[in-house]
């Protein structure tokens, strides 16, 4: 009798063990953790994220947007570390999950977060006023050489991925610029259109506007080939009309921001699981490819070993300039 | 002449049964959410973000402005009734709205901050309609050292008359300046003043300090006076509310010169809150018996309340046509258009006439519907002051702290509060005045942000700050605000003592 209660109650046990085994989903309200404010480039990749999932019902459960974008960003990396083997808690960032722990001396390392996807590359290019009498990234950087530290490259943020690159121009070109760190990328593409700036290397989201409006135009973009086809945006130029810097003289084969989301460390491969075929789902959404076109990112799906592979490169480049600059922060 | 037959074709796409009915919920919610300190309307609108999915867009920014308006609104009345400021531009409102509600005249003060509160938007919204094109490229002037001007006045408007002795303002000013400074820089991107806490990462949150530097530190001195609110007893009468009305006119100069600060302020990103304090400063310097503010004038609830408004409301014309937010929720609901497919910037005027106008015209609609049903709840809110203070008083305790804690959801901001609750209530006892450090608070590190930038500019030289008209003029405004008062009443008190001798 009892023999067979407690067969009865094993097999009860494993009925309902086993579909938690197989397949993870979330059972109660998701927070959506943002290293931005509200408002900034990663905040709108994270609630784009929430459109795509809730009105193609690829998740159930709610989701809540929390935004923790203090120490650029650290703040919610540091959140992320607290709450070590949460499932319901994604993070969202660019490459500054990975870099920030080089700069600046932080409570968490690169280790706390499990990384899950990465879903877009935002481009960045050299921008400059429109009567500006630079035509080319070779003027501007002729011109910097010619009066060293004259010149002021503007962008978002300290030690961030603007400086980063406009110092990794500096280290390839020989020329030298004078960096002035403002708080947002819309504030900087402000800037250079007022013409307190000389150029700025905005991502192209941030300068669209005033380049439609014809205050600004673009010299280059740094990536291997040049941007998908478009409608003409500025002086009946599109997307695919602005050289790669490469082609224009500047031997930088390609810098871009990855778009990544991540899991606080110690959760189930299930649960990464599941999201990475969130994820997966998300890219294939309208509303996805449709921020993708307005944003005028790249679409990249990097997952799994892709991903680690991805973060590794862009890390070991990144510190490189880093140290040339002298930035990593003191052991 | 164009602008107008855009304006009335907007107010065909914003007045539908639809849209009025987004207008009311949302200033309804955005009253609700603008009376709880610490929910205030970035955290509100960001979290009707998600809702507005399933609208097309100019319905969305109809039903996240319309909540914006209303939490402007409600900010007022808590700053008013109990010194707890709802919203951060309704920080100045406290120092002559709350004296007036002990008097009694809670009902005046309310109807006093509405009313101005409708016309300070009126004016902004009016010139928004008529210089959508000029005010976008006056504001593209801004670069580093002119927004360095702009808050160096702000400060100077501000403390260039201070009632307080200059040392205490001076220290109260330099603790504001201090805690502005905690967390991450934005230009050396140096980590500064956390000792090693993560909690400190993001720097002292400015809300999560009013609240307790007023809200619990104006509990403190009132369970020391007896446990009572001197505002009980106060009349409910609506006649009250059209006597109030009734008066406004008195301020025209007041109302007038707000009304352009708050312009300029919305325009130029300083802010609502700048403009209100700016505002409230100069009304101060512009008054005759200068010394009477903070005793309950009216002139101090007029001047913040107009400049608020108008600013927040002008704030909508650098988001939508340069793609910078002049105010934090500004800056939320830009997040909100760049989802729903917009791009903010110089062409979203030419190619989303229906939108950008709908929108305009929905502020008129809006903020008429925001002034009736405030005015409509002024007899039930200063009601609430007739609750004894032993149930009233728990309840503010229980608002603070959870207002404190939705700020950023951090248990240790409640720390923060108890701390701030005590140094507001030392820092009343021993006379130093709140203001200062509220202020430095504020603008301390967008101030300080927009020095380093100059100086990084013109390589270290202070000459970059008169180095074109438009700087020039606002520097030497600000530094004549700042030395001529206390000039004027040296020279008076020397003129007064020439004949005795």
């Amino acid at each position: 009798m009892t023999k067979i209660k407690t067969a009865l109650l094993t097999a009860a046990a494993v009925m309902v063990a086993a579909p938690a085994m197989a397949e993870w989903a979330p059972n109660r309200p998701i927070e959506f953790v943002v290293a931005s404010g509200a408002g900034g480039g990663t905040d709108n990749f994270a609630r784009t994220i929430q459109s795509a999932l809730t009105r193609n019902d690829i998740v159930d459960a709610p989701m809540v947007v929390l935004n923790k974008g203090g120490g650029s960003g650290a703040e919610a990396f540091l959140y992320a570390r607290q709450n070590a083997g949460d499932p319901n808690k994604l993070i969202f960032g660019t490459n500054n999950v990975y870099l920030l722990p080089y700069v600046a001396k932080l409570a968490y390392t690169t280790e706390d977060l499990q990384p899950v996807a990465t879903l877009a590359l935002d481009e960045f290019l050299v921008w400059v006023k429109a009567d500006s009498p630079y035509e080319s990234i070779t003027d501007l950087i002729d011109a910097a050489k010619e009066a060293p530290g004259t010149i002021t490259f503007g962008g978002s943020q300290s030690k961030d991925t603007d400086e980063t690159l406009v110092a990794l121009i500096e280290q390839v070109s020989g020329a030298d610029f004078k960096y002035v760190p403002f708080n947002g990328g819309g504030e900087t593409g402000v800037q250079l259109a007022g013409g307190h700036i000389a150029a700025n290397v905005n991502n192209p989201n941030e300068n669209i506007g005033q380049w439609q409006a014809g205050a600004v135009r673009p010299l280059c973009v740094f990536s291997p080939e040049r941007m998908a086809e478009s409608e003409p945006i500025g002086d009946d130029m599109g997307w695919h009309d602005i050289p790669t810097c490469k082609e224009a003289g500047l031997d930088i084969e390609s810098y871009q921001m990855p778009r990544t989301v991540w899991l606080p460390k110690d959760t189930d491969p299930e649960v990464v699981a599941f999201y990475e075929d969130a994820m997966k789902k998300v890219a294939e959404t309208p509303e996805w490819q449709d921020y993708l076109t307005k944003t005028s990112q790249t679409g990249a799906v990097l997952l799994d070993e892709e991903l680690a592979s991805f973060i590794q490169t862009n890390e070991d480049n990144t510190v490189k300039v880093f140290q040339a600059e002298g930035w990593t922060a003191a052991e | 002449m164009g602008n107008l037959d855009l304006l009335m074709h907007g107010f065909g796409v914003a007045i539908t049964p639809m849209h009025l009915m987004l207008m009311v919920g949302g200033v309804l919610m955005g009253l609700v959410v603008g009376v709880l300190p610490g929910l205030g309307a970035p955290n509100g609108v960001s979290l009707l973000i998600p809702l507005t999915f399933a609208l097309d867009p100019t319905s969305a920014i109809i039903l996240l402005s319309s909540m914006y308006w209303g939490a402007l609104f409600g900010g007022s009345t808590t700053s008013i009734l109990f010194n707890i400021p709802g919203e951060p531009s309704s920080v100045a409102t406290t120092f002559d709205g709350y004296p007036m509600a002990r008097k009694g005249e809670s009902t005046r003060a309310l109807t006093l901050a509405f009313m101005s509160a409708g016309v300070g938007a009126l004016i902004g919204v009016i010139v928004i309609t008529l210089l959508a094109g000029w005010a976008s490229n006056f504001a593209l002037q801004f670069g580093a050292p002119e927004y360095f001007a702009v808050y160096f006045l702000a400060f100077a408007a501000f403390i260039g008359m201070g009632s307080a002795s200059p040392a205490k303002t001076l220290v109260s000013l330099t603790t504001g300046l201090l805690l502005s400074t905690v967390g991450m820089d934005t230009v050396t991107g140096e980590i500064r003043l956390t000792f090693g806490l993560d909690q400190l990462l993001s720097g002292i949150s400015f809300l999560v300090v009013v609240i307790g530097l007023f809200g619990i530190g104006e509990l403190l001195s009132t369970v020391q006076e007896g446990l009572r609110f001197r505002g009980v007893g106060s009349k409910i009468d609506l006649r009250d509310v059209l006597r109030t009305i009734a008066e406004l006119p008195r301020y025209w100069a007041t109302t007038i010169r707000s009304g352009l600060i708050g312009i300029w302020m919305g325009i130029t990103p300083g802010g609502p809150t700048a403009a209100s304090f700016m505002s409230y400063g100069i009304a101060r310097q512009a008054s005759r018996k200068g010394e009477a503010f903070g005793t309950g004038r009216p002139e101090g609830i007029v001047a913040p309340e107009t400049a608020d408004h108008s600013a927040g409301s002008c704030a909508m014309l650098p988001m939508l046509a340069l793609g910078v937010p002049s105010s934090a929720t500004a800056a939320v609901m830009m997040g909100g258009l760049m989802i729903w497919g917009l791009t903010p910037g110089p062409m979203l005027f030419a190619t989303k006439p229906d939108f950008v106008w709908g929108l305009i015209a929905s502020m008129y609609v809006s903020n008429l519907i925001g002034v009736i049903l405030v005015l409509a709840t002024v007899p039930m809110f200063a009601a609430l002051l007739r609750i004894p203070f032993a149930i009233i008083g728990p309840m503010i305790v229980v608002i603070c702290f959870v207002g404190a804690y939705t700020v950023s959801s951090a248990s240790f901001d409640l720390w923060l509060v108890l701390l701030f609750g005590l140094v507001g209530y030392l820092f009343t006892k021993l006379g130093y005045p709140l203001a200062p450090l509220v202020l430095a608070m504020v603008l301390g590190h967008k101030a300080e942000n927009a020095f380093h930038q100059s100086m990084i500019l013109s390589n270290g030289s202070l000459e970059i700050f008169f180095s074109n008209t438009l700087v020039t003029s606002i520097m030497l405004i600000a530094l004549a605000l700042l030395i001529l008062p206390k000039t004027l009443q040296l020279g008076s008190r020397l003129r007064r003592k020439a004949p005795v001798e």
